[in-house]
């Protein structure tokens, strides 16, 4: 059971990772637009070099 | 491998290529943003199309399309307006309108829709976190081992509690200040009440606490609050400024000649307004000077253009088309005809019939039935034991068990995959209680000019001109902006004539356009200007020398789909009514072609609000569909309301749901999609009604457990979701 002292503040560190991550890509806006980048990955128009 | 990382390539590292791009944006000093509304668009096919339309355009720097919202935002020089930015569009096949992007740039809606979300965020984090802990109590952990588990579980929960519930919080103090109850209070109550027994028991090592129940209740009522904010918020805010407002200024002439533009609420009676042409006529008044023809379709239905002159009565919303006008103002602002048809919104609004959703319904029924079920439940386990610990650790199982999660989900999520559909067909609903409105509909009326057509003429019979008189025509009509002129233009030229030379042309405002061909006068405009005897439906004539003047007739070309809708509709078992303002003769013409049997004719703005007052008063729920002024009061009287985009913004402001493309279809289907909606929402309050019926038993017996309480909450909410998004 001495186990748990590690295991629990790592999954509790790892979950406030994720969270973090989410805050981070919300102010970013990538969920602004779900429909549009779940398409987009269907034009080749970027496919040689990133848009600039 | 070693290779590509000593010679970046653009590829490999998109940060490189990307900042200086970035940087030589923000140094371009203040362009224009302009944002549009793209009905149409639904694949990747065209999101390129639009995109590299929009960057070939002159003077735009970038643009990007959103598809969730089907937007495009664009940066451009300041002199790029949206209108060009819509033709260029509508070029390539895609239907635009202009947005206000100062309001929609981050609107209070966004703001707090993401605050919801941070919120549900949290929630999440903290639910799963908990979950996780009492999964080992469940399984059976004992003593110290347990007591450790609550107590994590508390540490967590209690911050993120306070922080996730606020929007609850907040909602249920407000009511209570007003000495009400809403859904909030129940659910405050379960969660305090929770949390507090929960901690009771944690301190003095009890075996029960519901950390993680409180805290998957918030979590699962933030997901039907953020769904159901998303849907209306958003919706509304685009309805509301799809196309720019009408400015309400006008120009002022002094009696020395110069002019001044003043805003409209500062002219008074026997001012001179200049309007110029293409502009909408600001006050009520009689022409004093100028020719030119006025379009009286928005206040009268009316579908041909008037001739105006010296002395011609005209009124506020009318557009004069062709030449400058001068006006003497009889009546402004208030006095006005415009504000009139105002004022019969006003009234209408007034006698609207508070409609009771069916969530308020539920939670009317549901949030005094619960308080008492569980203060019965603790005043009786009270009287059995005489300890209060266990009847407080009864009266908040109880508060849980009945949480209100799928009732709080049963609503939003229908509607949220119900509006979802309809976006997709074109159809935003500004109210949220529109599309439960609609269900009930027994009666739709329909406004003619604008609505079932296109409100634009089009030419008939022009391959019966002689070729050469189709060339001259066209030079002709392309020197004019009057409406028919360019509806000439454009269907001869789509015919594949070309302009023949003409010399001298120019136009005469309020009666047509004149030159010469090879030496001979032609005449393109009115009737008796040519000297041709006046036909009974919309026409221009063309004169070629002293030749016999032909006669170049025009009908409004019905809406796509308007056909189907109507169909679609009486399909249905609706009863469908043609209420117009325009002639006997052409609304009984239309009413034929598109089959609709009832039919009112030349009928005023206040006949119109009345018509359907009269059917509300004979017991029908109606569907109003219209656009013009004239509409707008019969769209307030109406039971629900829809208005296209091209509609006048109090048109639209005054519907419920607003059509964003040209397409009328969507308006049976809508219909459909509300019809199922409401069953979806009934079907959803019978699951929660009968998981309640099943568990609460249990709770009062005081056998139920926290993981009872986890596993009824998560299948009651889900059950609830997956049943509404059999809708999409």
């Amino acid at each position: 059971m001495d186990v748990l002292v590690i295991l629990i503040p790592v999954s509790l560190f790892l979950g406030a990772v994720g969270l973090a991550g989410f805050f981070w890509l919300l102010k970013r806006g990538q969920f602004d637009d779900p429909e549009g980048d779940a398409n987009r990955i269907l034009s080749g128009d970027y496919d040689d070099k990133p848009k600039s | 491998m070693s290779a590509t990382f000593e010679h970046p390539s653009p590829a490999v590292c998109p940060a490189c290529s990307v900042t200086p791009a970035a940087e030589a944006l923000a140094a371009v000093p203040q362009d224009a943003r302009l944002m549009l509304s793209l009905p149409g668009i639904h694949c990747a096919a065209c999101i390129s199309t639009v995109e590299k339309a929009l960057a070939k355009t002159p003077g735009v720097h970038s643009a990007r399309v959103n598809l969730t919202l089907k937007r495009a935002m664009v940066e451009a020089d300041a002199d790029v307006t949206a209108d060009d930015l819509v033709q260029v569009l509508g070029r390539v096949g895609y239907e635009a309108h202009e947005l206000d992007p100062g309001i929609l740039a981050s609107t209070e809606a966004d703001r707090a829709s993401k605050d919801l979300l941070m919120r549900l965020a949290v929630a999440g984090f903290a639910m799963m976190n908990v979950m996780l802990l009492s999964v080992a109590v469940w399984s059976g952990a004992e003593g110290v081992t347990r007591d450790m588990m609550h107590w994590i579980s508390a540490l967590i929960v209690l911050p993120a509690i306070v922080f996730t519930g606020k929007p609850f919080y907040v909602n249920a103090w407000a009511a209570l200040k007003h000495g009400r109850l809403n859904m909030d209070v129940p659910i405050t109550l379960a969660i305090l009440l929770a949390v507090g027994t929960s901690l009771y028991e944690t301190i003095h090592s009890g075996e029960h606490a519901y950390f993680d129940a409180a805290i998957s209740l918030t979590f699962f009522l933030l997901a039907g609050r953020y769904l159901d904010y998303r849907t209306r918020a958003s919706a509304r805010s685009a309805a509301q400024e799809l196309a720019a407002m009408e400015v309400p200024r006008a120009i002022l002439r002094h009696p020395d000649g110069t002019t001044e533009k003043v805003n409209v609420a500062e002219l008074a009676a026997a001012d001179h307004v200049l309007v110029k042409p293409g502009g909408r006529i600001p006050v009520d008044g009689y022409v004093l000077e100028g020719t030119s023809e006025i379009d009286r379709a928005l206040m009268t239905g009316e579908s041909l253009p008037a001739f105006a002159g010296p002395g011609t009565a005209v009124s506020a919303g009318e557009v004069n088309l062709t030449g400058p006008l001068t006006i003497e103002v009889t009546a402004a602002g208030e006095d006005t005809a415009l504000h009139r048809i105002a004022d019969l919104v006003a009234i209408a609004e007034s006698g609207r019939n508070n409609y009771t959703s069916l969530a308020d319904q539920a939670a009317k029924l549901y949030a005094p039935g619960v308080h008492i079920l569980s203060a019965l439940a603790a005043i009786g386990w009270y009287l059995y034991t005489f300890d209060m610990r266990v009847s407080l650790n009864i009266a908040a199982a109880v508060l849980i068990i009945t949480c209100p999660c799928a009732l709080g989900l049963a609503v939003p999520a229908v509607t949220t995959a119900a509006s979802g559909r309809l976006f997709r067909k074109g159809m935003l609903i500004k109210d949220g209680t529109a599309m439960e409105r609609l269900a009930e509909v027994d009666t739709v009326v329909f406004d003619k000019t604008g609505t079932l057509t296109m409100g634009a003429p089009h030419p008939v019979g022009l391959s019966e001109m002689p070729e050469e008189a189709q060339g001259v025509a066209l030079s002709l009509a392309a020197v004019s902006s009057h409406p028919l002129a360019e509806a000439l233009a454009k269907g001869l030229r789509d015919m594949g004539r070309l302009p023949v030379p003409l010399t001298d042309v120019r136009e005469v405002p309020g009666y047509g356009v004149e030159g010469r061909w090879n030496g001979k006068p032609v005449r393109l405009g009115r009737a008796k200007w040519v000297g041709a005897d006046a036909l009974d439906m919309t026409a221009t004539f063309l004169q070629i020398a002293d030749d016999t003047p032909h006669a170049i007739t025009f009908t409004d070309s019905m809406r796509p789909g308007a056909k189907e809708a109507v169909e679609g509709l009486k399909a249905n078992g609706l009863r469908v009514i043609l209420v117009s303002g325009d002639t006997r003769g052409a609304v009984n013409r239309f009413a034929a072609e598109i089959g609709i049997e009832d039919v009112m004719a030349e009928a005023l703005p206040d006949q119109k609000a009345a018509r359907v007052a009269q059917l509300a008063g004979e017991g029908a729920k109606v569907l109003m569909v219209g656009d013009g002024l004239n509409d707008t009061a019969a769209l307030t009287a109406a039971y629900v309301s829809i208005s296209p985009a091209s509609a006048l913004d109090a048109a639209r402001v005054a519907s419920d749901m607003v059509l964003l493309g040209k397409d009328l279809a969507p308006i049976a289907d809508a219909f459909e999609t509300s019809v199922k909606a409401r069953a979806r929402i009934r079907e959803n309050f019978s699951i929660a009604t009968v998981y309640n019926i099943v568990a609460v038993p249990f709770a009062i017996a005081g056998f139920a457990t926290p993981l009872m309480a986890a596993l009824a909450m998560s299948a009651s909410s889900i059950t609830v979701s997956l049943n509404a998004l059999r809708l999409r």
